[in-house]
């Protein structure tokens, strides 16, 4: 599998990052920095990561199945994730899954139809402090009201139109 | 060694050496202390809480299986605290357990159904609906069943550390976690089925056994496999005269719970439909079924009329009798026929390398060997894919003991992965690699050296000159094909040898002369199968083939013998490392009649019963005992079902050896000779198909 020039220099640093014999210890960063360049974990992936830090694909699998982070499928362009976990659920983090929900009329690890949002229900991101909170990609949004929630997406959407 | 650690279990004053479990110091005092995902001999996992026990001092109750020895340490492995812990445990694992006990294979021998029982975890509080997911087929093989697996990790550690294939694993998280196989919906593995025995639970069933029979209707019969030659227990499940399963849960036999896809599987051609059950006569150039009386005393007039005229026998020997059928196959030809023109088919230099250690004691490797000696060396051998359960000791000392493995070999083999050195060479480059390793090997202080056909004749010699050349005991296993291919040598199944490698001093021809001579008058071949890939010149010789299938060999005979397969019959068989262990009778074929016993009434009919002794396998074993070399064992241990260690000849072997006779069948994992044609399981997975 061809990787990006950036990709390829991100895994010969990885692989370099850990003590002779455990080089499988790249395998989740690997995975992720993949992930975020290639919108997903492909089986091809799969088979490079393990090529390359001298595993078997099974053994890649095994952790891709574990950590919900890491996804098989594509995601939308911006991944919004809404905790509902219990300091958001106590300060109206359920309310904010049912109204974003509703509005991008998806559901848990769904893809709207033109590939620019998904959704997912994810337990606690440890922003308790500002509850309810949610995260798109990799950006935290704090004490988010089901308007904050509107104006935030109808913000990436018109930031994005060409 | 350092001092033992002084502690106490459930009041006994147990000793034991520093960094042992307490779950195995247990043990030293009688004590079990349950367990899932404990499992001797693979790495620790301490992921199903049975095994908790109370530590004084400790303020909660700690996993046994985890928890190291400590001097003064007092534990108490049953006290209501750690039975109601351990009821617990079983109400979580029963959660989404199906308890399809009924119709379950495991029912019965089941650890998860024993543990419910004595903890009593009837009641269970969880009221919502079972998470199901359906039973999945992985290979001819192997089927899954998700919601009976408790995720022990047994099944996956097994194959990943015991066989060194890796091909199951643990996929998602928490109640939806699952084992899958290595190929997403498939597996491509040894196909041995160790996974299979190692589940606890009903989780992974065999396709041979499942839903056929509850275990407690079948006799467990402990028996020696009959494939290759490296001699593992199999423990066959037999129900009305049919072998059910083959398995060896019980750690019985030198191979422990070791068994490959042969040994576990690979029974199945005892009642495969063409298996053999009437002699055969040929009438009118037509084979046509014959009664036993009718058979034999044909056979017995054309021995007698030619031997009445000192006419020209042929015999060709077995890799797979007994060794009573062959000693007694050779007396009978030697004394009875008067011919020395015997012999089978040869598949290593065992003859060449006794010669090469006489004078040396304990030179000659057992399998326990392979699993304690603290170095070994590959010469010539795919071990993995041709000679399973060495390969399984070697890969155990390396885990357990850090052996060091040196691989000389053609090709990539799986040795490979554990070895400290590996030496690629060309075909005949053998002996070079060994050599280009002296250096290595003088810094190890003992050394197996396990080599296969590549060397044979002088190479032999030079490899024994090469081992003692280091200064550190060494000792060697020269590997044969099939499950009694040493027996065959160590009876004299060779025209230059009599049993216990006497010399025969009397010319005889080997295999490859008696199809060659034109004057041969009568041929007889006792589960043999020559003319697989050769003709025979003799047009007119009588051939008399005691078989259990339609061979090639048996299609051109004059009368064919059904022959009892080794399943079906008692006697003792010797292993490639020189063990001699004891068949026990599983099933019976009816028409089929042990190999002894159609040479005891041949011999009866011939009106010479006496010059051959009883065909009854333990008098014959008897006088094996007292008169082959190396044989005088003793027989507590073959009684018990042990495996006792033959030392043949310490001296001079004054024969030509023959190391143009000497070739591999090479067969893998999914191949056994004339004997794999028909099996039906061995033909049924992908990998044998590939091969």
């Amino acid at each position: 599998m061809t990787l990006s020039p950036h990709l390829e220099a991100k895994f010969a640093k990885l692989l370099t990052s850990y003590p002779p014999g455990r080089q499988r210890s790249a395998m989740i960063p690997m995975l992720m920095f993949a992930q975020d360049e290639l919108g997903q974990v492909t089986q091809e992936l799969v088979e490079e990561v393990a090529r390359r830090i001298g595993c078997t694909p099974l053994q890649v699998e095994e952790v891709l199945t574990y950590y919900s982070m890491l996804h098989k499928k594509p995601l939308g362009k911006y991944h919004v994730q809404i905790c509902t976990n219990i300091s958001c659920m106590l300060t109206g983090g359920a309310e904010l899954w049912e109204h974003a929900s509703g509005k991008l009329r998806i559901g848990h690890r769904e893809v709207a139809a033109d590939g620019f949002f998904s959704l997912e229900e994810v337990e606690c991101i440890g922003a308790c402090s500002w509850a309810p909170a949610i995260q798109v990609n990799y950006d935290f949004h704090h004490h988010v009201t089901p308007e904050k929630l509107d104006r935030l997406l109808a913000g990436l959407r018109s930031a994005n139109a060409v | 060694m350092a001092a033992p650690v002084k502690l106490t279990i459930d009041g006994k004053a147990v000793e034991a050496a520093p960094g042992t479990l307490v779950i195995d110091a247990a043990k030293l005092v009688g004590i079990n202390i349950p367990s899932f995902c404990y499992y001797e001999g693979l790495t620790l996992q301490a992921a199903c809480r049975m095994c908790l026990v109370e530590v004084e001092k400790a303020p909660k109750l700690l996993a046994a299986c985890t928890l190291p020895v400590a001097e003064g340490m007092v534990v108490r492995t049953e006290t209501p605290v750690v039975a109601e812990a351990r009821k617990y445990t079983l109400e979580f694992l029963l959660t989404n357990h199906p308890l399809d006990c009924p119709v379950c294979d495991k029912g019965g021998e089941c650890e998860l159904q024993d543990m419910v029982f004595r903890y009593g975890a009837g009641e269970s509080r969880y009221s919502e609906n079972k998470l199901h997911v359906d039973e999945k087929q992985w290979s001819p093989v192997v089927f899954y069943d998700g919601p009976r697996c408790i995720l022990c990790f047994r099944c996956v550690r097994i194959c990943s550390e015991g066989m060194g294939v890796g091909a199951l694993g643990i996929v998602n998280r928490g109640a939806v976690s699952e084992i899958a196989p290595n190929h997403g919906d498939h597996l491509e593995c040894d196909e041995c089925g160790m996974c299979i025995d190692i589940c606890p639970v009903g989780a992974l069933t065999s396709g041979t056994y499942r839903y056929k029979t509850r275990p407690w209707e079948m006799d467990h019969v402990g028996t020696i496999c009959t494939h290759c030659s490296n001699g593992c227990k199999t423990t066959l499940g037999v129900r009305n005269g049919q072998i059910i399963r083959g398995n060896n849960r019980d750690r019985s036999g030198i191979n422990g719970e070791f068994l490959c896809i042969k040994g576990r599987y690979g029974f199945d051609f005892t009642d495969h439909p063409e298996r053999l059950q009437s002699p055969l006569m040929r009438v009118n150039g037509k084979l046509e079924a014959a009664s036993w009386s009718v058979a034999l005393a044909a056979v017995a007039k054309k021995f007698s009329e030619v031997r009445a005229r000192h006419g020209s026998f042929g015999v060709i020997g077995s890799t797979h009798t007994t060794n009573e059928e062959n000693y007694y196959l050779q007396k009978f030809a030697r004394s009875v026929l008067g011919t020395n023109h015997i012999d089978h088919h040869r598949s290593g230099d065992v003859v060449t390398l006794l010669d090469a250690l006489s004078g040396t004691a304990g030179s000659l490797s057992t399998t326990a060997d392979l699993y304690e000696r603290k170095a070994v060396l590959v010469v010539g051998a795919d071990l993995s894919s041709q000679q399973p359960f060495l390969a399984f000791q070697i890969r155990a000392n390396y885990r357990h003991h850090q052996a060091r493995v040196y691989v000389v070999t053609e090709n990539e083999v799986r040795e490979d992965g554990i070895a400290a050195a590996t030496v690629r060479v060309d075909k005949g480059g053998e002996l070079a690699g060994v050599h280009s390793l002296a250096e290595k090997l003088k810094t190890e202080s003992e050394l197996v050296i396990v080599f296969g056909d590549s060397i044979k004749g002088e190479a032999v010699r030079e490899l024994v000159a090469f081992g003692n050349s280091l200064g550190i005991p060494v000792k060697y296993v020269a590997l044969v094909d099939y499950s009694n291919s040493r027996g065959a040598l160590d009876m004299g199944l060779v025209p230059e040898l009599l049993p216990g490698y006497q010399p025969s001093n009397q010319p005889g021809m080997t295999v490859g002369e008696m199809l060659e001579s034109e004057s041969l008058e009568v041929l007889w071949v006792v589960g043999a199968n020559p003319l697989e890939s050769a003709a025979m010149k003799a047009k007119d010789a009588f051939v008399v083939v005691q078989e259990m299938f339609l061979t090639e060999t048996a299609q051109r005979a004059d009368i064919v013998l059904p022959a009892a397969s080794a399943y079906e019959k008692t006697g003792t068989v010797t292993n490639v490392t020189g063990e001699v262990q004891r068949l026990k009778t599983g099933p019976s074929t009816m028409g089929a009649k042990p190999d002894l016993e159609i040479i005891g009434l041949i011999a009866r009919d011939m009106g010479l019963a006496a010059a051959v002794g009883p065909w009854i396998a333990d008098k014959v074993f008897e006088e094996i005992r007292a008169t082959v070399k190396g044989y005088s064992v003793p027989m507590a241990i073959i009684s018990a079902g042990g495996a006792a260690h033959t030392m043949p000849v310490n001296g001079r072997i004054p024969v030509e050896s023959r190391p143009d006779l000497i070739h591999s069948s090479r067969d893998n994992l999914f191949t056994s000779g004339t004997l794999g044609r028909y099996s039906k399981m061995l033909g049924s997975v992908m990998e044998g198909r590939q091969a």
